[in-house]
């Protein structure tokens, strides 16, 4: 096999047994990999009412057919499970280096099954692989445990874990790797500790075999080019990293501030871009063969770390109407730390602090030391690190994510969540095709299922009208389809900035040896997202979840350059579910999934 | 007139961040940039007032340019 290495690592937790299995060829074709095969798998293999905690669920960890080739940024890897927070199955990607690992270590997939009496560690070195106690690393942060367990493994081993959030079934927990990268969102870091286990440490020795080595070099010489040459790709992202976004997002007025209760941040400044290049930047890190290097290190005080993120920068920014860039960084730090989602994290506590403002979290409610108000940055970071250990009565129902913190004060309209999962970093009021896209998203509120802000912000790879309504349908639908193939390939998504169908089904073909057109690549897409829906609609996610919160259908902006609008996302709606081949009530029909072979 | 021209990432660099201009009326966002000496192929994203604006569309006084080289990120 080519691109593939052909073999599933099956693990069962239950009784510490594993064994191998090939991979099915053709299944992995239509389903390409990592996000879509790994659905599939899990649409054969665990029954979509499975509660996610129960040891029936499984954690699949895919890599996808380009994951540690030579192809630019394919080093990404997707944990697939059902999620407890959002009770969708949910597919959270990561990159760094422990994706290609797996793969030189000789698989595509590991799939988790079952659940470990005490908790455990896996250690795999090529076909060796031994399940050990973690007794020592229970309760260690990201980085305790990773320096602990490479002093037991093999030379230059990639470290997976989880935080204390994790163990502790915090529903926003993320799966780390490489110590700060993660596999953030939907809480699949608390479905791994459910299981008992902390970590997987890998080491391999050998690489996928590519089917046509010379049409790759050129292949993938033209990519590269096509991402050095592109602004975003090639200046924006390298220069600045994703946090260059602050300045656009608020100058356009659709930068969530206090926790979305308007969409202009006054001290954006100072939690920019640039703001955090000039003054906090180490260096720039980049993750397996990427030539773009988005990655920053950033030290503030005695806290240096990987990130932050935009989105992480806004959620514990102007989300929580702080403009402190230290106190953002030392955040970022413990939800890397904790292993938990920066996103979901900081949306949480942005609820809480409006909670507070309501009326619904009392003074003598909250820790002693600490506040919920506005922009108090110092205590942000204290609930963060609370919020990881559930140390105290609100951090404990923080961990549980915004909707179920909000519901158990009295107020769940306060979560700015879809499918209870944290909206990110862009106000739909103002972005109408990002809204319809937030509604719809598979995994609930998320801006990598369908990144709409290319088109209606940036203009990549054309400027849309971010106010209109017609023709968004149509490409929320090309932008979801076109997503789910690249997360099922390995590759970044960072690279669709600048590489166009055709460049994705180029560096298929060129590793795998298949021919897949450009109507295939977004047909496989269409396929997965399909799955998936189907998936969440026997879990019983219903389509009248296909919402957003009441505050971005019914309250207009209140000011700033998007001001007077709401999100029209009744006018979209019928459209979208119309060109998937859905019934006017969101159910794929028949003849849909027929067509796409599901 | 007087507009307000606000510079983003590496159009920055050399100039301040915040620029006032005094324009002569019908003045566009194309006058603005040349008279910053900022070329156009450099510039991806172009506001007026926070919206989608044009390099030939008339400014009025008071208005706000924004102006961005290519960025992106998510
Ligand atoms: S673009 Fe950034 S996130 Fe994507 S692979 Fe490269 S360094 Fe990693």
């Amino acid at each position: 096999m080519h691109g593939y290495r052909g073999k599933i690592l099956r693990i069962n937790l239950s009784d510490h047994t594993f064994r191998t299995e090939p991979l099915d060829k053709e299944k992995a074709l239509r389903y390409i990999g990592g996000r879509g095969l790994g659905s599939k798998i899990m649409s054969e293999e665990v029954d979509p009412k499975v509660g996610a905690f129960d040891p029936e669920n499984k954690v699949i960890i895919a890599t996808g057919p380009l994951t540690g080739t030579p192809t630019p940024a394919g080093g990404r890897y997707m944990v697939v499970t059902k999620s407890p927070l959002t009770g969708t199955i949910a597919s959270s990607n990561s990159g760094g280096f422990w994706g290609s690992e797996l793969k030189f270590a000789g698989y595509d997939l590991l799939i988790l099954e079952g659940k470990s009496p005490k908790p455990v560690n896996i250690f795999i070195h090529d076909d060796e692989v031994t399940i050990r106690d973690a007794g020592h690393v229970w309760g260690k942060t990201t980085t305790e445990t990773t320096e602990a367990l490479v002093k037991e493994a093999p030379d230059k081993a990639k470290v997976l874990c989880i935080g204390p959030a994790g163990e502790k079934l915090s529903k926003i927990a993320a799966v780390m790797n490489d110590i700060n990268r993660a596999a953030g969102r939907s809480g699949v870091g608390a479905v791994v500790g459910s299981k008992n286990l902390k970590a997987i440490v890998v080491k391999g020795s050998s690489k996928p075999e590519i089917a046509q080595a010379e049409k790759l070099k050129e292949v993938v010489k033209q990519s590269r080019l096509k991402l050095k040459e592109n602004g975003v790709t090639g200046q924006g992202l390298p220069t600045y990293g994703t946090a260059v976004l602050v300045n656009i997002i608020n100058e356009s007025g659709v930068f969530p501030t206090n926790n979305f209760q308007t969409t202009y941040f006054d001290k954006a400044e100072n939690i920019s871009g640039e703001h955090l290049a000039e003054n906090f930047l180490i260096k720039r890190e980049s993750c397996f063969a990427c030539p773009i290097a988005c990655g920053r290190y950033t030290k503030a005080d005695d806290i240096e770390g990987g990130g932050p993120e935009y989105e992480t920068i806004w959620a514990f920014g102007a989300a929580c109407g702080v403009d402190d860039m230290k106190s953002v960084i030392k955040a970022n730090y413990w939800c890397n730390e904790m292993g938990m989602d920066t996103i979901s994290a900081g949306v949480t506590i942005a609820a809480a602090m409006e909670l507070y403002q309501r009326g619904k979290i009392k003074d003598e409610e909250i820790d002693e030391g600490l506040s919920l108000k506005w922009g108090d940055a110092a205590s942000m970071v204290e609930w963060t690190r609370k919020m990881g250990l559930r140390d105290g009565m609100v951090a404990d129902r923080m961990a549980e994510g915004s909707y179920r913190l909000a519901e158990s004060f009295g107020m769940p309209e306060v979560a700015m969540a879809v499918k209870k999962q944290e909206l990110p970093a862009y106000d739909p009021r103002g972005i109408r095709g990002q809204g319809l896209q937030y509604a719809t998203s598979n995994r609930g509120g998320c801006h990598v299922r369908g990144y709409m802000i290319s088109p209606e912000i940036l203009g990549l790879p054309e400027k849309l009208d971010r106010f209109a309504i017609d023709g968004k349908a149509e490409w929320v639908k090309i932008f979801q389809d076109l997503t789910a193939y690249i997360d099922s390939t390995g590759l970044c998504l960072f690279t669709s900035f600048a590489i166009d169908v055709k460049g994705y089904a180029d560096l298929l073909n060129a590793v795998v040896g298949t021919s897949f057109t450009d109507a295939e690549v977004l047909e496989s897409g269409d396929r997965i997202w399909n799955l998936e829906r189907d998936y969440n609609l026997k879990a019983g996610i219903d389509p009248s979840q296909d919402t957003l919160p009441k505050r971005l259908l019914k309250d207009p902006i209140p000011d700033g350059p998007s001001k007077g609008n709401v999100t029209r996302l009744e006018e979209m709606l019928p459209k979208y579910y119309e060109i998937r081949g859905w019934t006017e009530k969101g159910i794929p029909r028949a003849e849909t999934l027929e067509k796409l072979g599901i | 007139m007087v507009v307000t021209v606000r510079l983003f990432a590496t159009l920055r660099e050399g100039r301040d961040k915040v620029i006032q201009l005094e324009l002569d009326s019908g003045s566009t966002p194309g006058d603005v940039i040349d008279q910053l000496g900022i070329s156009q192929k450099d510039v991806a994203i172009l506001l007026v007032n926070g919206r989608d604006g044009q390099m030939d569309q008339v400014l009025s006084s008071q208005d706000t340019v924004s102006l961005f080289p290519p960025v992106g990120g998510g």
